[in-house]
C-alpha cells in the first residue's frame, strides 16, 4: 500500500473542509483534502443559501466570481393551515453587508474546491476515507493519518469535515450516540421554471431571490418545516422533519412533500414546473447539547461533523466555513509550534466559543427540547388559530364584528382547557427564557 | 409522481456490492420495518427479511440512525449517487 505524508489532511470537501484547507494552504502548509464525491458538492444537499459575511472571510471576492443563483431580497414566513394560509413577508430594496445568496451546492462547492486547488490545496476526489489511523504515542492515542481504499495518508493534523454522518468522529470516539430526534431528514426537489415566471410569481426582478420558511400544512403539529428557495431558472422546494417524528407517526417523507406541493399556498408557485432533481440529506438538529468535543490528539472536527448547525435560523454553511477557517488557523499554529496535542488543539474550540458559531448554538441549547415537547401547540394549534383569526377578520358575512370577536376569543377557551392554555404560556415563557437567560 | 421517476433525475454509478447491510436475522423478526417508511428513496421494501435496493440509495444516513441493526457505510469513492444541483 502506498503511503503519503503531509502537514494536514482534511476529510471532506464541503464548506468546512475547503475553508480549513485553503486557510492552511495560504499559510504555506501542505494540505491534502479528500472528497468522496466525483467533485465537491456532488454528494451534498442544502436548501439553500450561503451568507456573504462568512464566505467573504474565505473568498473575499466571491460575489464577482462564484456561481450564485440569486441574491435574496425577500424572506417569507408562511403559516399554513389545512387549506388556508397566512404569509408574513420581509423585504428590502437596499442591499446590505449581510447579504444572503441562494445557490446550489453542486456548483458552489465545486467552485470553492477549484479556488482551493489554485491556492495549492491538493484535492483527491472520488476517494472515501475509510478509517483514521490511530497510533500510540507516549501512552496516548494519537490520530496520525487516514486510510482510504487505495492509500494511507499520514499527517501531523487531521481535520474531520466529513459531514453529518461523520463515521470518522464516531471512530475517534468523539461523538455520542446520535438518536433519531437529533437529526432532521430533509428531502428536496429542484423544479425547473422560467426566470420570468419566477420573477412574476415571487414579485422579484432580475437576479433577486426569495426564500420561504413554511410552517404547518401537512406538518401541523409535527417537528418539521418546509422551505423554498428561488434559483435563476428553478426553485428548490423541500422540507426537513425530525427523524423521530417520521418514525413515531409512520409517515413517509416524500408523501409529506407531495402534500406540501399541493397546498394552496405552494401549488401556484411551482405550477407547470418540471422536476430536475430529487435529493435527500440529514440535518444535525441537536446543537450545543450533543456537540462533540471538537478536538483530540492530532485531530479537529468542523462543520456538520461537529453538529455545528443553527437550525433556528437555518444557518449551516456559515458555521461550517467559520469553524473550518478556525480549525485551519489552529492547525497552522500547531504546526508552527510543533505541538499537535489535544491540549494545544483545544485552542480551536476556545476560539470558536468566542464566535457566533458556538455562542448561537449555546443560545438555542434548549429550544429543540421545548419544541419537541410543545410541537402540537406551537407548530399545530396556534398556526391554525392565526389563520382562523384572519379568516374571521377578513370574512364579510353580515355578522356584527363585536359578535365575531367574542366568538373568536371564546373559541380559544373552548378549544383548549384553561390548564392546557396555561401550560402553553408556560412553554412559551420557558422557550423565551431558555434563549435569553 | 412515482419514486422511480424522482430517482430517474439522478445519476447513479451502482457498486457491485451493497454498502447497506441490515442484520438479516433481526430483520426477519422485526415488525416495525421502519426502514421501509423513513427511507426517502424506498431503498428498503417489505419482506422477511427486507429487500435492499442499495442502487437507489441517496446516502443520507437516515436508516443508520433509525435502525440500530443496519450496517452502514459510504459506497466506494467512484460509486453511488451524484447530485448535480444539491
Amino acid at each position: 500500500m502506498v503511503e503519503t505524508k503531509t502537514d494536514i489532511i482534511v476529510a471532506g470537501g464541503g464548506p468546512a473542509g475547503i475553508a480549513a484547507a485553503v486557510t492552511a494552504a495560504r499559510a504555506g502548509r501542505k494540505v491534502i483534502l479528500i472528497e468522496r464525491g466525483k467533485f465537491s458538492g456532488s454528494k451534498n444537499v442544502f436548501g439553500g443559501a450561503v451568507y456573504a459575511k462568512a464566505v467573504r472571510e474565505i473568498f473575499p471576492d466571491f460575489e464577482e466570481k462564484a456561481p450564485l443563483e440569486r441574491r435574496s431580497v425577500k424572506h417569507n414566513f408562511a403559516l399554513l393551515g389545512k387549506e388556508d394560509f397566512t404569509v408574513i413577508s420581509y423585504g428590502s430594496a437596499h442591499s446590505s453587508e449581510t447579504e444572503t445568496y441562494i445557490t446550489e451546492r453542486g456548483k458552489f462547492d465545486r467552485w470553492m474546491a477549484q479556488e482551493a486547488r489554485k491556492e495549492g490545496v491538493i484535492i483527491v476526489e472520488e476517494t472515501v476515507v475509510r478509517e483514521l489511523i490511530i497510533e500510540e504515542r507516549g501512552g496516548k492515542k494519537n490520530i496520525s493519518g487516514v486510510r482510504t481504499e487505495l492509500e494511507d495518508y499520514y499527517a501531523d493534523i487531521v481535520i474531520l469535515a466529513d459531514g453529518v454522518n461523520s463515521l470518522l468522529a464516531e471512530q475517534a470516539g468523539l461523538r455520542g450516540k446520535i438518536e433519531p430526534k437529533d437529526v432532521a431528514l430533509s428531502i428536496k426537489e429542484v423544479i425547473k421554471l422560467d426566470r420570468e415566471k419566477i420573477n412574476e410569481r415571487f414579485g422579484v426582478k432580475a437576479d433577486e431571490g426569495c426564500i420561504y420558511q413554511i410552517f404547518g400544512g401537512p406538518m401541523l403539529g409535527i417537528v418539521g418545516l418546509g422551505f423554498l428557495y428561488t434559483n435563476k431558472n428553478s426553485v428548490s422546494i423541500g422540507l426537513g422533519i425530525a427523524l423521530n417524528e417520521l418514525i413515531s407517526r409512520q409517515v413517509k417523507p416524500y408523501d409529506v412533500l407531495d402534500e406540501l406541493k399541493n397546498h394552496p399556498a405552494v401549488a401556484p408557485l411551482i405550477k407547470d414546473g418540471e422536476l430536475l432533481e430529487y435529493s435527500a440529506h440529514l440535518i444535525p438538529e441537536c446543537g450545543y447539547k450533543k456537540m462533540p468535543k471538537l478536538y483530540a490528539d492530532g485531530v479537529m472536527i468542523a462543520g456538520d461533523a461537529g453538529m455545528l448547525v443553527d437550525n433556528v435560523h437555518w444557518e449551516g454553511t456559515n458555521l461550517a466555513m467559520i469553524s473550518g477557517k478556525t480549525a485551519g488557523e489552529t492547525a497552522v499554529e500547531a504546526l508552527n509550534a510543533g505541538d499537535f496535542s489535544a491540549k494545544f488543539l483545544s485552542r480551536y474550540e476556545k476560539s470558536l466559543r468566542e464566535t457566533f458559531v458556538i455562542k448561537d448554538l449555546y443560545t438555542y441549547r434548549d429550544v429543540m427540547e421545548v419544541i419537541h415537547k410543545h410541537a402540537g401547540e406551537f407548530l399545530g394549534y396556534y398556526p391554525q388559530k392565526i389563520n382562523a383569526f384572519f379568516k374571521m377578520f377578513t370574512g364579510v358575512d353580515g355578522i356584527p364584528k363585536r359578535d365575531k370577536y367574542h366568538a373568536f376569543i371564546k373559541s380559544i377557551f373552548t378549544d383548549r382547557k384553561i390548564s392546557k392554555l396555561s401550560k402553553d404560556v408556560a412553554g412559551m415563557v420557558k422557550l423565551i427564557w431558555s434563549i435569553m437567560k | 409522481m412515482s419514486m422511480d421517476k424522482k430517482l430517474y433525475t439522478l445519476k447513479y454509478t451502482p457498486d457491485a456490492n451493497s454498502h447497506l447491510k441490515p442484520d438479516l436475522e433481526k430483520c426477519k423478526t422485526c415488525k416495525a420495518k421502519i426502514c421501509t417508511i423513513i427511507c426517502p428513496a424506498q431503498v428498503y421494501s417489505c419482506g422477511e427479511p427486507v429487500t435492499v435496493n442499495f442502487e437507489n440509495c441517496l446516502e443520507c444516513g437516515a436508516c443508520k440512525i433509525a435502525c440500530p441493526y443496519i450496517g452502514w457505510e459510504y459506497p466506494r469513492g467512484i460509486k453511488g449517487v451524484m447530485f448535480k444541483h444539491g
